[in-house]
């Protein structure tokens, strides 16, 4: 099966330090695949470059076969890669339909539209992907009061608009609670398996990992360590190793703590 | 609570505006005073402008006591333009509709002096600029509306450009500020000045942003010219700067220097003690006259303001009485009335006897050329004589040439 | 070759007040991230106090005393200011502190003229050093030697205070992290305050320490104001090094400049300003901003919704009454009403650009004297019919804009601004110095309106139609996809970019829309004065819109013409009394302090205590 993504020898090199280093891994659709490692691990820069928001060093990145390294985020998003991001990123000064909206105007490309009423916009669309997060009801009220829970989910409502068939999710469940997190992780599942699409997230909560990814990728000092389902990574040495010097509790620790 | 205040506050400012708004233009009636629109920028030329109001309402209270104007007072009603054009056009506009003026006075710097003008021309109001300078105002922006009071600046610059060529000096450097009016000024003199004596030569030019001077690198600049004489045109803060790294540096040792306007008292007086000693200048003596008209305003004005005169009390006073001669010659406050009637008007000023001349409606009002030298502490005028302003402008052929609107 | 280096000399010597002035500017942004409209000013009062002093004080322990103590009384001024004004305003939007900024130098300058007169003050010269001292055989003057080695002992002085004590540790650490200021548990208020202190007292040293060169007068706020914000935009905000850089730079090209380019001395230094912000849009020591640094701060903006049917029916009422004016009001009301309509669509320009695409302009006087100068430079050198003219204004105006906007858009936030400000003083300084063309500033006259728009009435309402239609065409622009493209680029950055909207080029769309109506607006303007002249491109005319803007209140949409209204009104009002800028003045720092999310927020939070209009967050209000 042709990956949806697959990345060569990605690396970026900041001045004499290696943030990423000749990562490779590919991505099958209907995977939902994690990128886990310590702080520093170089995840957030790598998963910068996927998304367009930093270029690399060196190394491909490739969509359907297609060498997209280097490309903008808006262009890499129109390629049909979505993301959500660490600390929520939504419009504070609109409605939690109206950020869906806007996303799906972009997909549709009226962004630079000046006469259209944009209230009446997409409108169906937009309450169909809230109610897909589980945010139809509060659809009506500014972005800017809802509860950090909400904000996550609304943040997945704008990634998803443009039904991609990759999605990239930054710590998806970081500052939640427990019980949300669990939801979130139960909720991308769903959706993944009824859309069929890729999912590649980072993660610190080692229940969401071990609980959902299919696959998990181990990253430490810009360099993939281990690479396997999660069961085999839970026994990798290398990677107790990793997480602080060895012994299941550590990593245990860090499923705890998140 | 406060917030509330303030917003009704504002309210209130606003609703006062509308009220305003709906006002209607006062009636003239026998007996009610004759108004006068005088726009001018009390406050971003408050040295200059402020001399010139109070010989204004010495004119006027003069006139008033006389019996006024067509049997009724005179009134100048005075606005701030804060020194902007635009502003001077609503101002123009509110004075002359709203306020039941009958003309317009005012200005000092030449542009609101242009803008005022062009206006004037279109609603066919008469203007009477008093003291802005720019050869423009009656040459090649000139219109039948508009008059002006004051020497321009052709005309005082011919008045150095005279005493300039009876000197030895051959090479000239010239520093003035890099707007109009140094530019109107440098031009003016180095064509008299060539005309009168053709051998002289300009070896620098220098143009120093106004009120922005570098002083230490235009004098530095001047000097590496080694010019025999320079012609100085930088005025207000510029030219004390100006003066005080010149002598400091010795840039004005050994050299004929000219300075246009540098003997005004407005000028002059914040140099104190430390004002240039041998220049020569035009400029207002008041402090050296002597049993004449000029002595007698100097006096009256002395007791009237409770100081001394600049030269914008000289041209104040002077504007209020031109004023007043050019309405009770119209017999009307009609503007085509009173537009006639400057047409070659004659009247008496301290400086003499004026004429608004019917060719180009400048004033034949002169200036005082004289050589600078310090008494008591301050900067004065020595040696000085007064030009009449007729004798200093160009022939009638060449002043049709210039003023393409008649 | 003695003459090059004297040259040398004078520019050092220059650089001294300038860089005093400038370092204080940089300062007080730098920790309190204000941008101080006012720091001329306190350079005017230090020259005054300083003048004053030296009456009193004999000799030449007086006189080096007077200096030092202008700085300290400046110094407390400034202290006092940022204590009664200031501290109240720092929750407000982004930069809008620089509205009260803008009310102090309006009241400063009326003060001044009241205690110390309109006549120009010749400066005293420092006792001992009124003479030269000949270097290779050029004059150079005593006390600019003195100034030369004044500066490196100030600029020592401050590195000693920032560098190596814990004051100056403090104040590193709010320059480059406010939230590790907070996180150290600084009083936060002492820091700005003093900072405030420090920074308007080497203004007032600097305006004091020129004193011997120069004197005081009531027009060096302004003066000064533009030379400075050159430096430290060039130096880099917030970095003393940059300023003294900047500062020794600027002097010596100018003094080179004014011997070898006698005409251009003033384009000269924005060019060098506009090349130097291209090649480093942060300035030459200047730090890139972080994103989101200076963010919004203060209450998040409410969502918007179309107007309903009461406020439409309002509306068209009002906007009826309005042009029945001819009817019911004054002749002199019309030409108030046309003046008071165009620069209210000169303000929605702007308004829409801050409000909408969170893009503060310094400059956009640029737009609205370049404008007014297409359409006048069309009529007075062509002889283009006004129709023709006026439609070319906002075109004109509108292409400028995206050439300005293509290169200032590299940088963001206050750095953004600065570059605005910088290529609307290139235009200005072309205008003024390319007298050829442009007419200097005897500036362009007689462009009046064609025979059908002619009378006050007819022109009125071609202002009524294209101002009207102008700031209801940004407004329903607003409620299109566009307006919200263009707040979600200002919301979130990242996420517009990550949901494909081309964020900088919705910017710059923005930017060219802004500016084509400012344009128009400037057209307007130039047909009902008949003549344009240097000062519509001012810096004072960028800021006239700014303060308008931020006064009516950024967060709104109806905030730019309601602002424009409430100003130009109060302002007629207030001109005809005698020291107007003293209450002018006062008057917009009550309002920052009253109302700091502008006069509609403040109307929109009573309407809603009073119960007039329901709350913002009405949880399915758009469920439906």
């Amino acid at each position: 099966m042709t990956p949806i993504l697959e990345v060569r020898d990605l690396s970026r090199h900041f001045g004499a330090i290696r943030a990423v280093d000749g990562v490779s891994f590919r991505l099958a659709p209907g995977e939902m695949l994690a990128l886990i490692g310590p702080n520093g691990a170089g995840k957030s820069t790598c998963f910068d470059m996927l998304m367009g928001q930093t270029d690399p060093t060196s190394g491909q990145v490739l969509l359907d076969g297609r060498d997209i390294s280097g490309w903008p985020a808006r262009r890499v998003w129109r390629a049909g890669v979505g993301r959500t991001f660490q600390v929520t990123a939504t419009y504070g000064s609109m409605r939690v339909v109206e950020n869906v909206q806007t996303a799906l105007m972009s997909h549709h490309r009226r962004s630079f539209a000046a006469w259209p009423r944009f209230r009446r916009l997409y409108r169906d669309e937009a309450m169909a992907l809230l109610e897909q997060v589980g945010m139809a009801d509060q659809a009506g009220r500014p972005a800017a009061v809802l509860a950090y829970g909400d904000l996550k989910r609304l943040d997945l409502a704008m990634a998803l608009a443009h039904g991609p068939r990759l999605l990239l999710m930054d710590e998806p469940t970081a500052g939640m609670a427990p019980a949300e997190r669990a939801a979130l992780m139960e909720l991308t599942a769903g959706i993944v398996a009824r859309q069929g699409m890729a999912v590649l997230f980072t993660e610190h909560d080692m229940e969401a990992v071990f609980g959902h990814a299919h696959r998990v990728l181990v990253l430490n000092r810009g360099e993939i360590i281990a690479d396997g389902p999660p069961e085999a990574i839970r026994a990798d040495a290398r990677v107790q190793e990793v997480y602080l010097g060895g012994g299941a509790e550590a990593l245990a620790a860090e499923a705890r703590d998140g | 609570m406060h917030r509330k205040t303030v917003l009704t506050g504002l309210a209130g400012l606003v609703a006062a505006a509308a009220l305003g708004i709906a006002g209607l233009p006062a009636a003239a009636q026998d007996g009610e005073p004759i108004k006068i629109g005088e726009i001018n920028h009390f406050t971003r030329l408050p040295a200059f402008a402020e001399p010139y109001r109070t010989g204004i309402e010495m004119a006027v209270e003069e006139i008033n006591a006389e019996g006024g104007v067509l049997g009724r007072p005179l009134e100048f009603v005075f606005r701030d333009d804060q020194g902007e054009p635009g502003e001077a056009i609503r101002i123009a506009e509110e004075l002359m509709t709203r306020e039941g003026t009958v003309m317009l006075t005012g200005a000092i710097l030449s542009n609101v002096g242009l803008a005022i003008s062009s206006l004037a021309d279109r609603r066919e109001w008469v203007y009477l600029a008093s003291e802005p300078l720019a050869d423009a105002m009656v040459w090649s922006q000139g219109n039948p509306w508009t008059f002006r009071l004051r020497p321009s600046t052709y005309m005082q610059a011919a008045m150095l450009a005279e005493a300039a060529a009876q000197t030895d000096a051959v090479t000239y450097a010239t520093i003035a500020p890099n707007y109009a009016y140094g530019k109107d000024a440098v031009a003016a003199f180095k064509e008299v000045l060539t005309e009168l004596k053709p051998e002289v030569e300009f070896v620098a030019e220098q143009w120093p942003a106004l009120f922005g001077i570098d002083a230490g690198a235009e004098v530095q600049a001047l000097e590496r010219a080694k010019p025999d004489a320079i012609y100085n045109v930088t005025f207000g803060p510029d030219l004390p700067k100006f003066v005080r790294e010149g002598t400091t540096r010795g840039l004005f040792e050994g050299r004929e220097v000219f300075g246009l306007l540098s003997g005004e008292p407005e000028y002059m007086e914040p140099l104190g003690d430390e004002a240039p000693e041998g220049w020569t200048v035009t400029g207002y003596p008041w402090y050296d006259f002597e049993g004449d008209a000029n002595a007698e305003f100097v006096s009256a004005y002395q007791e009237f303001a409770g100081e001394s005169p600049k030269n914008g009390s000289l041209v104040g006073y002077s504007t209020a009485k031109s004023v007043a001669a050019a309405i009770e010659k119209a017999g009307s406050t009609e503007s085509d009335a009173i537009r006639q009637a400057f047409e070659g008007l004659e009247v008496a000023v301290p400086a003499g006897d004026i004429t608004y001349r019917e060719i180009d409606n400048q004033s034949t009002l002169g200036a005082w050329v004289g050589t600078t030298a310090l008494r008591d502490g301050g900067g004065v005028m020595v040696d000085w004589s007064y030009k009449n302003g007729a004798d200093y402008l160009p022939d009638d052929e060449t002043v049709q040439e210039l003023r393409p609107s008649e | 070759m003695g003459l090059i280096l004297a040259q040398l000399l004078t520019g050092l010597a220059n650089a001294g007040a300038l860089f005093m002035v400038a370092s204080g500017l940089s300062l007080i942004f730098g920790v309190t991230r204000i941008v101080n409209f006012a720091h001329g000013s306190f350079y005017m009062l230090g020259a005054y106090v300083g003048y004053s002093l030296m009456q009193v004080l004999p000799g030449a322990v007086g006189f080096w005393g007077a200096i030092l103590l202008s700085g300290l009384v400046v110094g407390l001024i400034g202290a006092l200011v940022e204590v009664i004004v200031l501290r109240r305003v720092y929750a407000a939007p982004e930069l809008f502190q620089l509205v009260a900024t803008f009310g102090v130098i309006l009241v400063v300058q009326d003060l001044a003229l009241a205690i110390w007169g309109p006549t120009d003050l010749l400066g005293p010269r420092a006792p001992g050093l009124r003479g030269v001292v000949r270097v290779m055989g050029e004059p150079v003057p005593q006390y600019d030697l003195a100034l030369i080695a004044i500066t490196p002992v100030v600029a020592l002085a401050l590195w000693y205070l920032i560098a190596r004590t814990r004051v100056g540790v403090l104040v590193r650490a709010a320059t480059q992290d406010r939230e590790m200021v907070a996180a150290l548990g600084v009083n936060q208020r002492w820091l700005f305050t003093g900072t405030f202190f420090l920074g308007c007292a080497l203004a007032g040293l600097g305006g004091a320490l020129q004193l011997p060169k120069g004197g005081a007068d009531l027009l060096m706020d302004f003066t000064i104001l533009a030379q400075v914000f050159v430096v430290v935009v060039i130096g880099g905000m917030g970095s003393l090094p940059g300023a003294l850089l900047a500062s020794v730079l600027i002097s010596v090209l100018n003094v080179f400049g004014v011997s070898y380019l006698p005409q251009s001395t003033l384009v000269l230094m924005y060019v060098v300003m506009v090349a130097v912000l291209m090649w480093r849009p942060f300035g030459l020591l200047g730090r890139a901003e972080v994103a989101g640094e200076l963010g919004q701060v203060g209450a998040p903006e409410e969502p918007i919704r179309p107007a309903g049917w009461p406020i439409r029916a309002t509306v068209a009422a009002a906007l009826a009454v309005l042009a029945a004016l001819p009817f019911w009001g004054s002749p002199f009301s019309v030409v108030l009403a046309t003046d008071i309509l165009i620069f209210c669509l000169f303000a929605a320009s702007l308004h829409m650009l801050i409000g909408l695409g969170g893009l503060v302009s310094f400059g956009h006087a640029a737009f609205w004297g370049g404008g007014a100068y297409v359409a006048a430079l069309l009529v007075a050198r062509l002889d283009v019919p006004m129709e023709v003219a006026m439609l070319a204004a906002p075109v004109g105006a509108g292409l400028a804009a995206l050439a300005v906007g293509w290169i200032a858009l590299r940088a963001s936030g206050v750095y953004f601004a600065m570059l605005t400000l910088a290529f609307a003083q290139l235009l200005w300084s072309l205008v003024l110095q390319w007298g050829a063309v442009t007419g200097g500033d005897d500036g362009i006259v007689g462009v009046w309106p064609a025979d059908w728009a002619s009378g006050n009435t007819a022109y009125f309402y071609l202002a009524l139609a294209l101002s009207v239609g102008g700031i209801l065409a940004l407004r329903h622009m607003a409620h299109a996809p566009l307006g919200y493209a263009l707040r979600a680029a200002r919301d979130a950055p990242l996420r517009a970019e990550a949901t494909g909207l081309h964020t900088r080029r919705l910017q710059l769309v923005a930017f060219a829309l802004a500016g084509t109506l400012a344009g128009l607006a400037g057209g307007l303007f130039v047909f009902s004065k008949g003549s344009v002249f240097p000062n519509e491109l001012e810096i004072s005319r960028s800021f006239d819109a700014l303060i308008v803007v931020f006064l009516g209140g950024v967060k709104t949409l109806s905030g730019g013409w309601v602002g424009g209204a409430v100003f130009e009104s109060a302002e007629d009002l207030l001109t005809r009394f005698a020291f107007w800028r003293l209450t002018l003045g006062l008057l917009i720092i009550a309002v920052v302090i009253v109302a700091p999310e502008g006069i509609v927020g403040a109307a929109r939070g009573l309407a809603r205590r009073a119960g007039l209009t329901r709350d913002a967050d009405p949880a399915r209000e758009d469920a439906r």
